[in-house]
């Protein structure tokens, strides 16, 4: 028995040396300078440097609103589909899904020509939009799911409790579907805020996100503050991590 | 009429989404070079993307042949790691079981390009110049977790005295793996092996910062390169329009085998 | 010591997970051809010790013998014996033939020597023409059929059974008890079975042994078992009972329930108290009261199918489950007797409540990592060693887990005709014994309270 936990072994190792190791030389590099010696230069770098936090904040900005608008225009969609009066079949459902297997620079390039052909000045609006393209299917399908799979009961103890469907809704189902929302959240909020190839076509280069210039700063062999920069994002991406852990141990007690 | 509206708005919806694909799917059968132009119908792109008569096909061809060899041989090897992993995993207890579900879980929720720099940074770190070897581990690394996800389900709903069975049956533990575990098993090394093949496949960020600078091409860093140098080139939009098809056709696939097996399970 | 009758042996078997002790010090063999239950609630360790036989996992000290030799290390493929398992855990990718001949095939049995086999075995649990079945499209009953000939086709010297009847239900499970007695007689190998189901144990087994927190609390037959219970845990948890405090006079006389009767058991000294257990099918129960030893009122009479259940206050306070075949109305006056040779005498496990504890000042004393003030005293310094008693009736349970000076959950609990006998296991892992006459439940959680008065401080021996 206790034989077979070493089973996992080859895989700890791996995991150590392909996602640990990296993630802390990411630490590493980012309070080096460029010939090694212990700095927090990147750092201050990056504070002082307005046209970066700029970037910062506007990554941050597009980011809460792509996922908000998401939310707004998904969880409706998420609640028709799994409702079974309103929506019967399953293929609905699957058109949804689709969209997130294929390549998302493709759907991406095909979104901008559109905006092109459609005479539409690229900027912050058709990056909003786009954005809002490319993720509303990683925002409804985590909500879709839970709806789905809500007992029933639930809402016909509500009603049986006097409550009217506004109630039903407000009360119990939004509370419980809470997880699918939050899991949601996670899928569209990450990769938006951390993105950077979806930009540039969007904007034509016009508007610069944060991704961009990590990846700027890593091409061009500014590794150090490259490395800084991503250590800011990590943060940014440990802080919305911690909200799904901490929400699923509300919505654990309260279910 | 709330059902007409809720209708109306799901296929609003659905309409607006595939709308660029569409769009992009109708003049992948003209010829014309600026999109939106329609000169009348042609496959003559569809033949240009197989014949390779078109500029620079030769270098297209060659970014979907390492796309594809990359994503095969990343999910073999990530299906082969993740389903001993899990076993191993799913074995553990206590402490140890915490570090490594921890551990496989930051590549799937890291985004791509901070397991693409970080990976960047370990192979600089290493001295080891980047390539084919250094994408394909990469892409093994987000990978695995993926194939472990499918596979450790699989573990917790099978009876846990199966393997212990076997052995009291007189299997030796290999031949209880071969001969009970892994068959049980494969459902999910299945659905894990499709999942990490199609994330292979889809991947942009983490090739781009582990393929160095030897030139090395996938699909999605092709296509990346060719729209910074100006817009879509005519030949993507009916490469665009075939791997829709092809997905499209894989999910009803994956489809219909689910409700089959849901159908199996009621009777 | 090697007996050529005994075909397994446990000597001083102990294993831990982790912090909890799952076996302690398990010592017993078992005998050729028999069929030996080990019999416990959830949790004794009864199944662990199945596994360790079957070899799934190692005994953390001990050893275990099958025909006198030593198989500790002998990994579980290797080992003579074969187990059906809860649950049955049947390969789900096979079918019922591949699924019997598995271990035939492991052993490369030629091809028609396994057919025949597998025909026999299929035959004996009445499952020919199965063959071909998908084993997730058989019934509960014919899985466990399935599982049951999957290991004796191999010919095991034991066969192991883990709760094998648990997911069955009642009339299948009555059956299949017939069948698996019919079986154990045909094939005349050892069985080791194991249940929680105390009326399965008593009518499958020639041997019994009860298990209650990793130790063996009584190997006997059936009859044993039921008739001389060693001790309050094995009363209350084989059958019925009345299981009261009483005193032992002296030789053949014991005092309960306010009166004196006389028994047939002996060497428990003069004035030492005892529990006492009286099955309620030995109390007899007449409408008379002249000639009875002692008299009482009913208070409920239900029909059980058989006999009726009645409770009875007795005229000195205490509440007894008499069993009868005929009815005694409620509030009718009843005559009470009980023959010497229905009571069973035990022993007291314990008389109060004794605690290690260490003194921190004059009147505060520490146990159960958690100090407590008591009575003023001189007699010990501060950081001596002592033991505290406190008595059953003294320690005051209440409903809030959070407002007592410990908390807890109620472990355990005993009836006993007037009050309740609590074993209350402190979040620490301590046991305190509660005697009292509120109602409370097992798994109910509790605080616990010690008045300074009710702690008695005593030298420690060693």
């Amino acid at each position: 028995m206790t034989k077979r936990s070493s089973w996992a072994l080859p895989y700890a190792i791996f995991l150590v040396l392909f996602v640990a190791l990296p993630l802390i030389l990411i630490m590493v590099y980012a309070f080096q300078d460029g010939s090694g010696n212990f700095t927090f230069g990147n750092f201050t770098k990056f504070f002082k440097d307005a046209d970066a936090i700029g970037t910062f904040a506007l990554s941050l900005e597009v980011a809460i609103e792509t996922t908000a608008v998401c939310i707004l225009l998904g969880y409706p969609a998420a609640w028709i589909l799994a409702n079974r009066k309103l929506n019967k079949s399953a293929v609905t459902i699957v058109l949804f899904i689709m969209p997130m297997w294929i390549n998302a620079l493709m759907r991406t390039l095909a979104t901008a020509e559109l905006f092109h052909v459609l005479g539409v000045q690229l900027g912050k609006g058709t990056l909003l939009i786009g954005m809002v393209y490319d993720y509303l299917p990683f925002m409804i399908y985590p909500i879709y799911n839970i709806l789905n799979k809500m007992d029933k009961s639930y809402a016909e103890a509500a009603r049986d409790l006097g409550a009217t469907p506004w109630q039903v809704f407000w009360k119990v189902q939004v509370p419980l579907s809470m997880p699918g929302i939050i899991s949601g959240v996670m899928m569209v909020f990450m990769p938006t805020v951390s993105t950077f190839a979806i930009s540039e076509f969007l904007t034509n280069n016009k508007i610069k996100l944060f991704g961009t210039i990590i990846q700027e700063n890593i091409n061009s062999s500014m590794w150090n503050y490259g490395a800084a920069l991503s250590l800011v994002m990590l943060v940014i991406i440990g802080i919305t991590s911690l909200l799904q852990d901490n929400k699923k141990e509300v919505s654990g007690g309260t279910v | 009429m709330k059902r007409i509206l809720a209708k109306c708005y799901i296929w609003l919806l659905l309409a607006v989404l595939y709308a660029p694909i569409v769009f992009i799917a109708v003049f992948s059968f003209t010829e014309s070079k600026v999109l939106g132009n329609w000169t009348g119908f042609s496959t003559k792109l569809y033949s240009n993307l197989f014949t390779g008569t078109m500029q620079g096909t030769g270098s297209l061809m060659l970014a979907i042949k390492n796309t594809l060899v990359i994503a095969l041989i990343a999910a073999t090897v990530s299906t082969l790691l993740g389903t001993i992993a899990a076993i191993g995993i799913h074995n553990m207890r206590g402490k140890g079981k915490q570090a490594m579900t921890f551990l496989n879980n930051i590549p799937m929720l890291n985004p791509d390009i901070i397991t693409g720099v970080s990976l960047f940074l370990l192979f600089v770190f290493l001295h080891i110049s980047q390539g084919y070897l250094t994408v394909v581990l990469a892409h093994i690394t987000f990978c695995t977790p993926y194939v472990v996800l499918n596979v450790l389900p699989k573990l917790t709903q099978m009876n846990p005295n199966i393997y212990e069975a076997a052995l009291d049956l007189g299997a030796t533990p290999f031949q209880a793996l071969r001969k009970v575990l892994l068959p049980l098993l494969k459902p999910g090394m299945i659905s894990g092996f499709i999942m990490a093949f199609t994330m292979s496949l889809d991947d942009f960020a983490v090739t781009f910062f582990t393929r160095g600078t030897i030139g090395l091409d996938t699909l999605s860093t092709y296509i990346y390169t060719d729209a910074r140098k100006g817009g879509l080139t005519p030949e993507l939009r009916p490469l665009i329009t075939l791997m829709f098809v092809g997905i499209l056709i894989l999910l009803i696939v994956i489809n219909i085998r689910q409700i089959r097996n849901s159908s199996n399970d009621e009777e | 010591m090697k007996n050529k009758d005994y075909i397994i042996e446990f000597r001083n078997i102990s294993k831990s997970f982790g912090e909890k002790c799952i076996l302690d010090d398990i010592s017993f063999y078992v005998k050729k051809g028999e069929f030996i239950t080990l019999l416990g609630p959830s949790g004794c360790g009864k199944t662990t010790l199945l596994r360790l036989l079957g070899g799934f996992g190692n005994p953390d000290k001990g050893e275990i013998l099958i025909n006198g030799e030593n198989i500790t290390d002998i990994p579980a493929h290797q080992r003579p014996v074969n187990t059906v398992f809860q649950r049955y855990a049947l390969f789900p990718h096979l079918d019922v033939y591949e699924n019997i001949a598995f271990g035939l095939k492991l052993q490369k049995v030629p091809t028609d020597e396994i057919d025949k086999r597998v025909r026999k075995v299929l035959k004996m649990v009445s499952m020919t023409d199965y063959e071909d079945r998908d084993v997730e499209s058989l019934s509960g009953g014919q899985q466990q059929r399935v599982a049951i000939a999957r290991a004796i086709v191999n010919q095991p010297k034991v066969l192991l059974l883990d709760e094998p009847l648990a997911a069955l239900d009642l009339k299948m499970r009555k059956d299949m008890q017939i069948e698996l007695k019919e079986m154990h007689r045909k094939l005349g190998i050892t069985f080791i079975y194991v249940t929680h189901d105390q009326e399965e144990a008593l009518t499958l087994s020639d041997t019994i042994v009860v298990m209650n927190e990793g130790k063996i609390q009584q190997i006997g037959t059936p009859t044993d078992i039921y008739n001389e219970p060693q001790n309050s845990f094995v009363a209350d948890f084989i059958g019925e009972s009345n299981i009261l405090n009483g005193k032992m006079v002296r030789d053949k006389l014991v005092e309960f329930v306010g009166h004196e009767f006389e028994c047939v058991d002996e060497g428990f000294g003069e004035n030492v108290d005892v529990d006492v257990v009286v099955r309620p099918e030995d109390i007899y129960i007449m409408n008379r009261t002249e000639g009875a030893q002692f008299t009482g009122k009913v208070k409920s009479c239900t029909f059980k199918g058989v006999h009726y259940e009645m409770f009875v206050d007795t005229e000195s306070g205490y509440e007894l489950m008499i069993q009868d075949y005929n009815a005694f109305e409620p509030e009718a006056e009843v005559g009470l007797i009980i023959r010497p040779a229905d009571i069973q005498v035990m022993k007291k496990e314990r008389t109060c409540n004794t605690f290690e504890a260490e003194i921190v000042d004059e009147n505060h004393v520490k146990f159960f990592d958690e100090t407590f003030e008591c009575k003023p005293q001189d007699k010990f310094a501060a950081g001596e060693k002592v033991k505290v008693e406190v008595k059953f009736q003294k320690v005051e349970l209440i409903d809030h887990p959070e407002e007592g000076m410990l908390s807890g959950e109620v472990h355990f609990l005993l009836y006993k005709g007037d009050h309740y006998h609590l074993t209350v296991k402190t979040d620490e892992g301590y046991h305190i014994w509660v005697d009292t006459n509120d109602i409370w439940d097992k798994g109910d959680l509790v605080g616990i309270n010690i008045a300074p008065k009710d702690i008695k401080i005593v030298k420690c021996d060693d």
